[in-house]
This record gives structure tokens, C-alpha cells and sequence, in this order.
């Protein structure tokens, strides 16, 4: 038998199980972003807030967040939550491992868009009586957006491969299922090709929805 | 109507304002002229709340003006402001940024602000720009459609801070024409201006500024054709005659 065509066998086997871990994989990455994106943006607002409290604490947050990586705080999440009273499931303590470590980035993000936008439009928002959830709605989110989309849209696809931490905390996503078949299987180049193909697949709707995005709210 | 009663603001050690106050009567328009520096556009925004100050008083028909208070974002939609750099809201056409006012703040029916706001574009001459993005308006036109904007609100008075300075030149007098109609139907006006053209043919009463101090006052005539002060003669002179 060819290489390829024992590629291809090999891969009919695997394919089913390594598409279930794609299915967790999109998921996990889902709800990580929106947890990430909401957290992202309340540190964001503190960070801009006239009340030096809330600035200082979306400081210190964003800075302890950053600064300790992901797979460290999934095993936070996983390991030591559940010796202080918290049980979480590995997807669980997986997606919002990712969402609260990615939300500092999205908070700089959100706030170098936000802070793009003209004083001048503020002013004019408020000289037209608006209060401050109008202004940020209707005048500087729509104008910030231009600045924080196309970033967003790497965010995502870095999101879908970072995802892939969590197989160290036994969420069976693609990486986790790729492992388990290959410690079984012996079979290295065939499933790890696969899953890279997988993710490659996965990346590109992503790549493609950052760029609709760009397209949707870039221009005016 | 509009009572400033001595306020004054400094930014650290540097004096803004000093023992500023100015009483503006309904249907009164009142030009502030004076070098740059000297205090005019932060008296200005100081009387809608866009700026604080340190002391004194400002009423506007008995409401004090306090950026600390709720009531501001009341003060606010009763002050119409005009920006010398326009500030239209670039994502949404001419008749969507004098729509916005009356539609978010006023909560008018849709329907109902966009004829409102289209009878204003025509007002200040704009009836064939209503659905232009603002950057495809030449300054002039930006700046109309910024008074529009503002007159969408029925302010009580219209502030305008230098509202000519970042035209063209040929593109001043069509602003001024519109702001001219506006000060002849009786729209109470403050307007902060170098155009002493103007301010001698429309104002009621000119205020001299300097240093964050009023140093005299009174009706255009007196003011620009006899100031008494050196410095405001001066002034003038630099004005009217550049490069003199």
C-alpha cells in the first residue's frame, strides 16, 4: 500500500472522532470569545471611568491577567477553583479560563478604539443633551468600531488556535483527540496533519467573516 | 435669560477667567471679540456646561448651570452649540445628524424629526445635500448643516464658538448669511467671532475680552468705531487691517 492510500484509510478512521473534537473546538472558542469580548469591554469602560477606583482596578486586572499565561490559568480554573469550593467541568473551566485571559487584550483593544475617537464628537453628543450611555452608543462605539474590527477579527482566529490549551485540562477538543488517538495509534504525521488541516479549515470562515466585518463597518 | 454672575476658572497658576459676567436678554445677540487666548471660547462653553468653572454663578432662566448636576444634560439640550471644527458625526448623512437630537433625546418620532430636519436643511440652504455624508461637504456646508443641527433641539439660545475660523474664505459668508437670518427672527445668540463685520452689523452688544476679563462692552457702534481702551484699539487695528 502507498503512503497516501494508507493516509487515507488511516484518515476515514480518525476522521470521525477528530470532527467531534472540531464540533468542542468551535464551541469552546465561541463562548470563550463572548466571554472575553463582554469582559473586555466592562475593563475597558472602567479603564476610561472618571473615578480613579475603577480605573486603578481594570489596571490591575488587565495587568495580572496578562501576565500569566493561559495554561496557568486554566489549571487555576480546573485544578485549584474546585479545592476552594468551585467544581467547574473542563469546558467550563476551559471556556472561561480563555474569555477572562483574553479579555485584557480585548480591553486594550476596545480602548484604543474608543480613546481614537474625536473629543469633539463627544462634545457634540453631549451639547445635544445626550447622557453617557447615548453618547457611547449612538456616537463613539460606531466610530470606535472602525478602529477595533480589524484587530477583532485576529483575535478570533488567534482565539481558535489557543483554544487548543485546553486539551491540557482534558477538554476533548481537536488537539485533546488528536492526542489520545495518536498514544494509541502510534500513527504521529497522520493525525497531527489532520489536525493541523482541521484548524486550518476552521481558520479560514474566520478570515473570511474579519474581512465582512471590516468591510461592514469600515467605511463612513 | 442667561445671567453670569462673576465666575472665574484658572488651569493651575494660568488665569482662563476672571470676574466674568454677562446678563443676555431673550431674542439679545451678543458677539465676544478678543485675541486668542484671552478667555472667549471657555466663557462660552462654560455657560452650556461643556466646561466647569471655579466660581460664581451661571443661570440660564433661573437653572444654575452645574456639570456636576443631572439637570446639565437638560441645559445642554436647551443651549445650541456650534463648534469652530463643525464636529458633525461623521457615519451618519446631513439629515441623520440633525435627526439625532430630536429622535434619541427628544424621543420624536421618526417620521416627524425627518420632516422637521429636512425643513431645516433647506432653511440653511442645503435642501439638495440631506442625504451627503458630511465628508463629501465642503466646510461651509458642514457647518450649516452643524447649525441645523443644533437649531433641531428649539434651543433656548444658540452659542457659536468661532464659527467661521476653519473656513475658506469664500466659504465664510454663506455661515454668516445663515446666522444673520437666524439673529433677525429674534434667536437669542452668543457668538465668539473675529468677523467684526458682523459682529457691527448684527450684534446687539460686543464684549471686548482680555485676559479672561471683560474690558469694555457696549453697542457695536461704540465698541469697534470709538473703543476706549488701547487695547482693544489695538486689537481692532490687527484685525481689520492684517499685517498693519
Amino acid at each position: 500500500m502507498s503512503v497516501l492510500t494508507q493516509f487515507a484509510a488511516d484518515a476515514r478512521d480518525f476522521l470521525p472522532i477528530l470532527l467531534k473534537g472540531c464540533v468542542v473546538t468551535i464551541q469552546l472558542t465561541l463562548a470563550a470569545l463572548v466571554l472575553s469580548t463582554l469582559l473586555g469591554f466592562v475593563w475597558a469602560l472602567m479603564r476610561l471611568s472618571p473615578y480613579a477606583g475603577l480605573r486603578w482596578s481594570a489596571v490591575t486586572l488587565i495587568t495580572v491577567i496578562r501576565g500569566i499565561p493561559i495554561i496557568v490559568q486554566l489549571f487555576y480554573m480546573y485544578f485549584v477553583l474546585p479545592e476552594l469550593g468551585v467544581q467547574l467541568s473542563a469546558f467550563q473551566a476551559g471556556f472561561i479560563g480563555l474569555g477572562i485571559a483574553y479579555s485584557s487584550y480585548q480591553a486594550e483593544n476596545f480602548r484604543a478604539g474608543i480613546q481614537a475617537v474625536d473629543h469633539g464628537q463627544i462634545e457634540a453628543a453631549q451639547s445635544l443633551g445626550m447622557r453617557p450611555p447615548l453618547v457611547m452608543r449612538r456616537v463613539v462605539l460606531p466610530q470606535a468600531i472602525r478602529v477595533f474590527l480589524p484587530p477583532y477579527g485576529n483575535t478570533m482566529i488567534m482565539m481558535l488556535k489557543d483554544s487548543s490549551i485546553a486539551s491540557a485540562i482534558t477538554v476533548a477538543e481537536l488537539t485533546r483527540g488528536g492526542q489520545l488517538i495518536a498514544a494509541s495509534t502510534f500513527k504521529n504525521m497522520t493525525v497531527f496533519t489532520l489536525v493541523a488541516l482541521l484548524y486550518l479549515t476552521l481558520s479560514l470562515p474566520l478570515t473570511f467573516f474579519a474581512h465582512w466585518l471590516e468591510r461592514r463597518f469600515g467605511r463612513k | 435669560m442667561i445671567v453670569v454672575d462673576r465666575i472665574a476658572k484658572a488651569f493651575g497658576t494660568h488665569v482662563v477667567l476672571d470676574d466674568f459676567s454677562l446678563t443676555v436678554d431673550k431674542g439679545e445677540v451678543i458677539c465676544i471679540i478678543g485675541p486668542s487666548g484671552s478667555g472667549k471660547s471657555t466663557a462660552l462653553r462654560c455657560i452650556n456646561g461643556l466646561e466647569s468653572y471655579d466660581r460664581g454663578t451661571i443661570t440660564i432662566d433661573g437653572t444654575r448651570v452645574d456639570r456636576g448636576d443631572p439637570s446639565i444634560h437638560a441645559i445642554h439640550s436647551e443651549t445650541g452649540m456650534v463648534f469652530q471644527r463643525f464636529n458633525l458625526f461623521p457615519h451618519r448623512s446631513a439629515i441623520e445628524n440633525v435627526m439625532e437630537g430630536p429622535v434619541y433625546v427628544k424621543r420624536l418620532a421618526r417620521a416627524e424629526a425627518h420632516a422637521k430636519a429636512k425643513a431645516l436643511l433647506e432653511k440653511v440652504g442645503l435642501a439638495t445635500q440631506i442625504d451627503a455624508y458630511p465628508d463629501k461637504l465642503s466646510g461651509g456646508q458642514q457647518q450649516r448643516v452643524a447649525i441645523a443641527r443644533a437649531l433641531a433641539m428649539q434651543p433656548k439660545v444658540m452659542l457659536f464658538d468661532e464659527p467661521t475660523s476653519a473656513l475658506d474664505p469664500e466659504l465664510v459668508g454663506e455661515v454668516l448669511k445663515v446666522m444673520l437670518t437666524l439673529a433677525r427672527e429674534g434667536m437669542t445668540m452668543i457668538v465668539v467671532t473675529h468677523e467684526i463685520g458682523f459682529a457691527a452689523e448684527v450684534a446687539d452688544r460686543v464684549l471686548f475680552l482680555d485676559h479672561g476679563h471683560i474690558l469694555e462692552q457696549g453697542p457695536p457702534e461704540a465698541i469697534l468705531r470709538n473703543p476706549q481702551h488701547e487695547r482693544t484699539r489695538d486689537f481692532l487695528q490687527r484685525v481689520l487691517r492684517p499685517g498693519a
